[in-house]
């Protein structure tokens, strides 16, 4: 098994850990795991600013939203936990299964790989082509983060005329 | 232009795909919106996994981080929006299920 091979296993398991384990905290640390190992194999296989961006905002920031989420939520009676648990088991025991399943299936497979490119494959520097060529992304992602500020900035005044 | 793409290629996928159906799971599976969130961030992750093999492999990883990035910017707007909404229906109803968005009256 190369290392690729192996850092794409680890990747698909801490997924699945991330979606079958009961604690949210869990859960979160397992999906920083995820991302963690998606930056490994971004980095393994050349896209290096994408796999820094990927690390440090998907696996830092956005864990902390997600710990900070679970942390001002209550903690649920033991019992109840319990109960949840085992419904939540039943739930999810055939997904590795499945998964397995079809990783399997899908190996056997070889499906005739030829895919029609609308333009000669060209290419250059990240940076020339996200802020020379891809202009508009660059003003689409500015609006989204503006967007997403005054959102926050809605939600929580809202919870602050509630305190008053 | 039509290229020829490596077999290794469908190593990828089978890896793509699997990532995809557990995010699927994932959220299907739940009734908890922080699992929820979960589950369309393992979505995210497998289009972007996707996104720098299509890269890898036509060449134009330049092109393909570029998208990426955009990629990573909506996600991390989509999981501070959301996580603030999140909050405010635990604050309501004092409870993370999503059956209480039944409820409201939008």
């Amino acid at each position: 098994m190369s290392l690729m091979t192996t850092l794409l296993v680890v990747l698909v398991l801490s997924a699945l850990w991330a979606s079958m384990t009961t604690p949210l905290l869990r859960a979160a640390l397992a999906l920083a795991l995820t991302s963690a190992m998606l930056a490994v194999v971004m980095f393994s296989l050349g896209a290096t600013l994408a796999a820094v961006i990927e690390l440090s905002v998907c696996a830092g920031l956005i864990s902390v939203v997600f710990v900070s989420v679970i942390s001002l939520t209550q903690r649920r009676p033991f019992k109840e936990y319990l109960a949840r648990r085992r419904a939540r088991l039943r739930r999810l025991w055939p997904l590795p299964v499945v998964l397995l399943a079809l990783g399997i299936g899908l190996s056997f497979v070889r499906a005739p790989v030829q895919i029609a490119l609308p333009l000669p494959a060209t290419d250059g520097d990240v940076r020339t082509v996200l802020w020379n060529l891809r202009q508009l992304d660059l003003f689409g992602q500015i609006l989204i983060l503006l967007a997403g500020v005054f959102g926050v900035l809605v939600l929580f005044k809202k919870e602050a005329k509630d305190g008053d | 232009m039509a290229i020829e793409i490596p077999q290794s290629f469908w190593l990828y996928f089978i890896f793509f795909a699997l990532l995809l159906v557990d995010g699927l799971w994932c959220m299907l599976a739940t009734r908890n919106l922080v699992r929820i969130l979960i589950g369309v961030e393992i979505l995210m992750k497998s289009v972007t996994f996707l996104l720098i093999v299509a890269g890898y492999f036509s060449g134009r990883m330049a092109l393909a981080q570029a998208l990426v990035i955009t990629v990573i910017v909506i996600e991390v707007v989509v999981v501070v929006v959301v996580a603030g909404v999140i909050l405010g229906l635990f604050r309501e109803h004092d409870s993370l299920d999503v059956e209480n968005t039944r409820e409201m009256k939008g």
